[in-house]
């Protein structure tokens, strides 16, 4: 019997990957974006494990509240529901997957060739640590991080918007 | 079973290779970024592995707060412009945006 923290670690990996891998390969462009929701809970476990508390609810707040429902709105905006069968056409599986494979064959070579400090360390909340980080040392990152939002905001809606012409505006 | 740092590189390389996989597969503009949205979120497991179980600190959780920030704008930018794009071509599949051919 494997100790209860492994058996979480397995747990939440399998769900990541298994929505992952729904995400990757179904034929449903909805059914990926809902599976990306598996996903995003899965790493928000794993970053509960890591004892990185903040970050967890941050994925669940940003990722699934803001990410994800915007995802599922230009899904809903663009597609054609009647065709929805057709509507994520795959191509190229075979050098997507000789590069996916190199790729991971590099990853696990370093991985495991490298002597990592490896011994556990329990989990131990570090919010108040990541405050005092954000509003000390990365103070000026923080800030320009927000502006990058702001930027974003602004850019989005500009983008987004229909060029209308009001009534009063044309002559 | 101990859990290290080995296990947790595993989950993000085998989420990284999937979210490689989908961005070169898909033909939906979509489809590509939910595959960019899988590689961001390995990268920012990786980073609080190596906090937690290498650095020390707060620096790992401090870099994931701005990808998910850098992510969150990314998302918001691109979705806005496959909604101007599929008004332009009544489409999102990026093998049919072809203007800037020939």
């Amino acid at each position: 019997m494997p100790p209860l923290s492994a058996l979480v670690f397995l747990g939440l990996a399998a769900l990541t990957l298994g929505s992952a891998g729904v995400v990757a390969f179904s034929r449903n462009i909805i059914h990926s974006a809902l599976a990306l929701l598996g996903t995003f809970l899965g790493i928000a476990g794993l970053y509960v494990t890591l004892s990185a508390d903040f970050l967890a609810a941050t994925q669940v707040l940003v990722y699934v509240g803001g990410t994800l429902t915007l995802i599922l709105f230009a899904v809903m905006l663009t597609s054609r529901i009647e065709d929805m069968k057709v509507s994520n056409p795959q191509a190229g599986l075979a050098a997507a997957f000789g590069l996916v494979t190199v790729v991971l064959l590099v990853l696990g070579k370093v991985a495991t060739q490298t002597p990592w400090p490896g011994e556990a360390k329990p989990a131990i909340p570090s919010t108040a640590k990541l405050g005092h980080a954000f509003l000390g040392e990365y103070l000026l990152p923080f800030e320009i991080g927000s502006i990058v939002l702001l930027a974003a905001m602004i850019g989005s809606v500009v983008l987004a918007r229909r060029a209308v012409k009001r009534s009063w505006e044309k002559g | 079973m101990e859990i290290g740092l080995v296990h947790y590189l595993t989950v993000a390389a085998v989420l990284f290779g999937l979210g490689l996989l989908t961005v070169m597969t898909r033909k939906n503009a979509v489809g590509i970024l939910l595959g960019v949205e899988l590689i961001l979120n390995a990268a920012a497991l990786n980073f609080v592995a190596f906090e937690h179980f290498v650095a020390g600190g707060v620096s790992g959780q401090v870099f994931t707060v701005f990808i998910i920030v850098l992510a969150a704008s990314e998302a918001a930018i691109a979705l806005a412009i496959v909604l101007q794009v599929y008004r332009s071509y009544r489409s999102i599949m990026a093998d049919r945006l072809t203007s800037l051919k020939n």
